[in-house]
């Protein structure tokens, strides 16, 4: 393996279980450097839990355990010596509901800068960083007299995107998005592709979704999985219309989901 | 299709019917019922007190610690020190029973999981459930000689001691709602917390208490509405003496320990008879504000 650099992600063995219910079995995957991965496959098969295992949130759940290696930038993230604090700092996630704080716009935007700093960041920090986050996901002009209003009070489609801004000022090396337009309508979904598109290359991005037009249309390479295993993986195009797989071909064709 | 259900109604007898009409008029009636004893607590015990009205002397009465209600000469009412001492047992049991509480409802919602969880919340549930007098039992006979060896006081019942108790009284009160309150704070906001690499604990005081913010303050108020009311502990563990306290190891007396201390021994429809229950009233009215307090804030947690 010489392009090896190039992975950002690489899983060996991985298993999951969740108490004695086993969700993934023996994963192994290489997701490329600053692309946009997608995850696909039925419902149930395990997307959300492989997601969760690469910034480690499944752990909240004292029953789940976890074997195998997760290899993030060339450290194994289940070594004892990981930080989850700046694992989870390195690694953003998106929602599939979108779930900003109770707390203002700007609050939320700045929130992992104040968490992450220990003496207190300058205010004229923090409002560099809200303008250039919220710049960078297109709600710097609509927002920007509202910055002191309730997250919770925006539209879904503000919220999903004030979701991803709060990411940014982290600058996070990955992005994780649990079907992060689930809960859009087709302008919404638009939207968040758009913003996903502006932000490739500078972050490695993985999608879960459910909708096969967007896993095609927005990312560069899929991976297909079915109860709990990955059945093939390569760049989205060859997935979709050649696909190695038997499962694959009939999932992409619709023959179950 | 001709085999479809036949509408519910029709195949009930008219017995099922009756006993729905009843069920239903009882319950309307029980509901109304609550609403008609406090109005009526409220009424019999101003009714009681209210001849005597126009004779207080209010200024005597809100302002002067001159408690001689037996005196046959020149009886005084001032019930300064009274309220002085239901206030300060209350507020220094607040200051106690405040941290201990948040912080045991934020343990046990945030912190515990599965069987120790359960088992506290158990325990804190037994917590409640000790009748007052037995707290009172307590206070005199572990908490008194308690707080005169380990400070050195000559007396041991005395505003320390009931507070420490109103303390203990009011803290399962406390945790029981403070839990729920945070148990109501959606988990999306501590994923998305935790998944920005917040700490346990920044998630807690950055996101859950504002997020919970209402109902932790209804927790609040739920406790001091019950360290206001609360008598027979306060009667058996304050030293039961009217005068302003100077320390928190001197003896006060609460309104509502006189009340319980003297009405008995007053006869019916004599002035002393008259003013016990106008510090009725005043106490009532003092827990209706709490209680009231409390209830809209918990409405403006269910807006949110
Ligand atoms: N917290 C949990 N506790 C126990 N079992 C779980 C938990 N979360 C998921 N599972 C189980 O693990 C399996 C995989 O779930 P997961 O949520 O990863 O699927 P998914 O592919 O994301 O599905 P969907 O497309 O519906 O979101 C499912 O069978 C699910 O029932
Ligand atoms: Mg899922």
């Amino acid at each position: 393996m010489s392009d090896d650099s190039q992975f950002c992600i690489t899983t060996r063995d991985l298993s999951l279980w969740y108490a004695k219910f086993q969700a993934l079995k023996q994963v192994n995957l290489n997701i490329r450097q600053g692309l946009i991965t997608s995850l696909i496959g039925p419902s149930g098969c395990g997307k959300t839990t492989l997601l969760r295992c690469f910034n480690r949130v499944n752990e909240r759940c004292g029953y789940v355990t976890t074997t195998g290696e997760i290899r993030i930038l060339d450290k194994n993230i289940y070594d004892p010596d990981v930080s989850l604090i700046s694992l989870r700092k390195a690694i953003g996630m998106v929602f599939q509901r979108p779930n900003p704080l109770p707390i203002s716009v700007y609050e939320n935007v700045v929130f992992g800068l104040r968490i992450h700093s220990e003496g207190g960041v300058k205010k004229s920090e923090l409002d560099a960083a809200v303008e250039v986050a919220l710049t960078e996901v297109g709600l710097w002009t609509d927002l920007k007299d509202r910055l002191n209003d309730k997250a919770v009070g925006l539209q879904l489609e503000q919220q999903q995107k004030l979701c991803i801004a709060r990411l940014l000022p982290l600058k996070p090396e990955i992005i994780l998005m649990d079907e992060p337009c689930s809960a859009l309508d087709v302008d919404g979904t638009r939207a968040i592709e758009e913003l996903m598109f502006s932000l490739k290359g500078r972050y490695t991005m993985v999608i879960v979704t459910h909708n096969m037009m967007q896993a095609r249309r927005s990312s560069d390479e899929c991976i297909f999985m079915l109860m709990g295993e990955v059945v093939e993986h390569s760049r989205t195009e060859e997935l979709f219309l050649t696909p190695k797989n038997a499962k694959t071909a009939e999932y992409i064709e619709g023959r179950y989901g | 299709m001709t085999d479809e259900p036949k509408p519910t109604r029709a195949r009930r007898s008219p017995l099922a019917l009756v006993t729905e009409r009843v069920v239903e008029v009882l319950i309307h009636v029980s509901g109304f019922s609550a609403i008609l004893f406090v109005f009526g607590i409220f009424f019999f015990v101003f009714k009681e007190g209210a001849p005597f009205l126009s004779k207080l002397d209010w200024m005597q009465f809100l302002f002067s610690s001159e408690w001689i209600p037996t005196s046959s000469v020149q009886p005084k009412y001032g019930a300064w020190a009274l309220i002085v001492g239901t206030m300060s047992v209350t507020v220094l049991g607040m200051l106690i029973a405040v941290p201990f509480g948040l912080g045991a409802a934020v343990f046990v919602s945030e912190f515990c999981t599965g069987r120790l969880k359960e088992t506290l919340k158990i325990v804190i549930e037994l917590l409640a459930a000790i009748p007052s007098v037995v707290w009172g039992f307590i206070g005199l006979k572990v908490m008194s000689p308690l707080i005169i060896s380990v400070f050195q006081v000559p007396v041991g019942v005395n505003l320390f001691n009931a507070a420490i108790l109103l303390a203990l009284m009011s803290v399962p009160i406390m945790v029981s709602i403070g839990e729920d309150a945070l148990k109501a704070v959606p988990d999306t906001y501590r994923e998305a917390a935790l998944a920005l690499g917040a700490t346990r604990w920044q998630t807690i005081y950055r996101v859950l208490i504002p997020a919970g913010r209402n109902g932790l303050l209804a927790a609040v108020l739920l406790g001091v509405g019950r360290a206001i009311g609360e008598t027979m502990a306060v009667l058996m563990a304050t030293g039961h003496a009217v005068k302003i306290p100077h320390s928190i190891f001197d003896p006060v007396r609460t309104l509502t320990a006189t009340i319980a201390a003297e009405l008995g021994e007053t006869s019916q429809g004599s002035p002393h008879y008259q003013v016990l229950f106008l510090i009725g009233v005043l106490l009532f009215s003092i827990t209706f504000v709490v209680n009231l307090a409390a209830d809209l804030i918990v409405k403006g947690v269910r807006r949110q």
